[in-house]
């Protein structure tokens, strides 16, 4: 059984890697992970959730200005971007990226799309993180 | 504490290395952290860069680098740097997601000693104790280098002088390094030939770009959008707006001129033109949308205090006399409140033709401008009657006025900057109780950094350049963080220091200035009258040996002995100490003295 367990969380965890929703960031913070904080990938991970909601209104309310202010936009992005590297969210950054570049060409229409391909990674991969971590937790149980 | 790097335990370092980490994103936050404790640093997280600022000055020296972060909502990440870089002179690294190069470029322009690119990699932090280290060694030959220039200046004012402060300086130094460096320097007879002197790369310590500022802001002193620029530049600080004038009085000031100002011999105009470049990028930076109500509010009192200043002032003044020790200590005269007092009557009515001691307070450029004119009265405001606290506010600036204005401008200065600057509280009267305390690390390092400045300046000029030279706070936004503290702590915590470093020649830079400060008032002194200030090496040297009239500050207040005034006042630097000495001088020039020093080291 546990064995069974631990080949699904570490299967699950490759997937992960391998998908691509996750990049060596997320290593080193299983590195740090010790006895002094056996939990501490997940309280990361929570702190990033957790923090960058609020980033994530602001971004929805900025967009929802009239005239968009791009370089306030840029701004926060730019914030979450670097909140989003504490965790390896890799996809997540990608459309960062993406989001900026169109940021930069004053495109509001394609912010706006790329902003829901943002919260549905960040959505995704939280998804994933909690089954993992939730399966994870059993196995030291 | 230092750092472990002075520490006894050497080997240790740089384990316990003390590290504050600055970053709203509270994930990386955490993440730094841990990853610093499993360096073995000592790790002290803030995610607000005014916190961090203020955890920076309430435990000066508590830390030995800085980990910033550049995007940060409560304040530019470059502008702690500079803040940090300033006051403190800690080492900052900053951070950032975007790796772009301006970005990185425009890290290291405002003095970020490296930029790392998140995601952070733990061997990446395993090393930043390089910093620390190169910064220690840099300062180290820094002091040398300028001490060397110190001593070559020294030698120059005559070999008496010399001979006394070097057989003073053998019971004073705080550093037995400094004495072997003056000895054997005193030995190799180097002394004519600055470029002999073991020079070190040219690092902008704080106390250097405190006269860099000081010789800009009096360079914009001249120009007519100085008062509003400079109490923009002052109260950066605090952040307020930026006059877009200031740019254009940038424009006009040029690296000659300032090093001219700024006369530290062994400086170039080359590393003042790329100094002024630097200077002029941060600047560049500072908000600049034309938000006066903070910097008018401080402007107007500038102005007030300027025009009519004596009214302001003389509130001042009784606030200024309210002050603790700080307040004398800037009179240089005594630490002792009451002694400033009575001495601020006598001082008016003395002859203080002469002295032109104005301190050189960044806001308040428009009055120290006038101050070298003693012709003009009122002129001089804010110094003078600060420290005339209990003084008429209405000191007739006439002559002497004027000159005693300026003279007390040393104290004053100081305490009008932390009025206005202090948290941005532009309230005069709240700046006086706002006396400097600075922090005993900054302080002390101001000590031994103070450049040598050879004062000759023209008239008109004096006593605003010596004073200013003087103290080595020169920008605002340094002198004014420092000078926020709460003074009491901080002034009591500077003396000690100072018996041991502003005192003992060594220490150049704060006895160098004393010195030329005091060498100009002395003149004018002698001279008696407004007339301008030749030179004032040689004879106000000789005049003091003489002992002639030649007292000291402390001296004259202490003894309440003002009808020496002229000459005595502000006769406060360390020759002039041991020629009081010399002459009988009955209170400790240590405790005298160091107040002033002190005070005029980080209030101004």
């Amino acid at each position: 059984m546990d064995r069974n367990l631990q080949r699904q969380v570490a299967s699950m965890r490759k997937a992960l890697f391998d998908q691509g929703y996750l990049d060596e960031q997320f290593i080193q913070l299983e590195d740090l992970q010790d006895d002094a904080n056996p939990n501490f990938v997940e309280e990361i991970v929570t702190l990033f959730y957790t923090d960058s909601a609020k980033l994530i209104r602001n971004i929805e309310n900025a967009l929802e200005n009239n005239p968009t202010d791009f370089e306030r936009l840029d701004d926060y992005m730019h914030q979450f971007k670097s909140r989003s590297s504490s965790i390896g969210a890799k996809k997540v950054k990608t459309e960062c990226t993406q989001f900026r570049e169109y940021c930069n060409a004053g495109n509001a229409e394609g912010c706006t799309r790329t902003f829901q391909q943002v919260k549905q990674e960040l959505a995704t991969l939280k998804r994933k993180l909690e089954t993992y971590f939730e399966i994870a937790r059993q196995t030291c149980t | 504490m230092e750092g472990s790097f002075s520490s006894p335990r050497t080997d240790s370092f740089p384990a316990g290395l003390r590290v504050l980490v600055v970053d709203d994103d509270l994930a990386w936050l955490r993440i730094l952290e841990k990853m610093l404790k499993k360096c073995s640093y000592e790790v002290t997280t803030c995610c607000l860069a005014r916190e961090a600022l203020d955890l920076l000055r309430e435990r000066k020296d508590g830390f030995d680098i800085v980990i910033s972060d550049v995007n940060m909502p409560d304040m530019d990440g470059f502008r702690l740097l500079e803040h940090v870089g300033l006051e403190m002179d800690l080492p900052v690294i900053m951070m950032s997601v975007d790796g772009e190069t301006s970005r990185v470029m425009r890290g290291v322009q405002h003095g970020a000693c490296d930029y790392l690119l998140k995601p952070i990699r733990m061997k990446e932090l395993r090393n930043i104790w390089q910093h620390v280290f190169r910064k220690r060694i840099h300062e180290v030959r820094d002091i040398e280098g300028q001490e060397c220039m110190e001593e070559i200046q020294m030698m120059r004012h005559g070999s008496e002088l010399s001979d006394e402060w070097h057989s003073f300086s053998g019971g004073e130094l705080n550093s037995g390094k400094k004495r072997k460096d003056f000895e054997s320097k005193h030995d190799d007879k180097d002394f004519g030939d600055p470029s002999s002197s073991k020079k070190a790369r040219v690092v902008w310590t704080v106390d250097l770009h405190q006269k860099f500022v000081r010789a800009v802001n009096q360079i914009g002193f001249d120009s007519e959008f100085t008062k509003t620029c400079f109490f923009d530049v002052v109260c950066s600080y605090h952040e307020t707006e930026f006059s877009d004038d200031f740019h254009l009085y940038l424009a006009e000031v040029g690296p000659k001129k300032i090093l001219d100002l700024m006369s530290v011999p062994w400086l170039t105009r080359e590393n003042v033109a790329s100094h002024l470049q630097k200077y002029r990028l941060y600047l560049s930076r500072l908000p600049k949308d034309n938000d006066l109500k903070a910097a008018f509010g401080v402007i107007k009192q500038s102005d007030l205090s300027s025009q009519d200043s004596h009214g302001s002032l003389g509130l001042q003044n009784s606030l200024n006399t309210q002050q603790t020790d700080a307040a004398s200590g800037i009179y240089g005269i005594s630490g002792n409140k009451p002694i400033t007092q009575n001495a601020n009557p006598k001082f008016c009515e003395g002859d203080l033709k002469g002295i032109v001691s104005v301190p050189l307070i960044e806001s308040k450029k428009a009055t120290i401008h006038d101050i070298p004119d003693p012709p003009k009265a009122s002129s001089s405001r804010t110094g003078p009657n600060h420290t005339f606290g209990p003084l008429e506010p209405d000191v007739k600036y006439g002559r002497f006025d004027s000159p005693v204005g300026k003279q007390y401008s040393w104290c004053d200065v100081p305490q009008i900057q932390f009025k206005q600057e202090h948290k941005v509280n532009l309230q005069i009267d709240n700046g006086f109780n706002h006396l400097p305390s600075v922090s005993s690390r900054p302080f002390t390092r101001e000590r031994e950094k103070l450049g040598y400045m050879d004062i000759k300046p023209p008239y008109t000029k004096c006593s605003n350049q010596q004073i200013r030279q003087a103290i080595p706070i020169g920008s605002g936004a340094n002198s004014f963080h420092v000078q926020s503290e709460s003074h009491a702590t901080s002034y009591q915590a500077a003396e000690p220091t100072l018996s041991t470093t502003t005192w003992s020649m060594k220490n150049h830079g704060l006895s160098q200035i004393f010195i030329n400060n005091m060498e100009a008032a002395q003149r004018n002194l002698i001279l008696g009258s407004n007339s301008g200030f030749a030179s004032v090496d040689g004879d106000l040297l000789a005049c003091l040996l003489q002992g002639d009239r030649c007292t000291t500050n402390v001296e004259l207040l202490n003894k309440e002995s003002l009808n020496h005034n002229s000459q005595d006042l502000f006769v406060e630097t360390p020759a002039y100490v041991y020629d009081a000495q010399r002459f009988d001088y009955e209170y400790p020039l240590e405790t005298m003295e160091y107040p002033v020093i002190d005070q005029g080291l980080f209030i101004v």
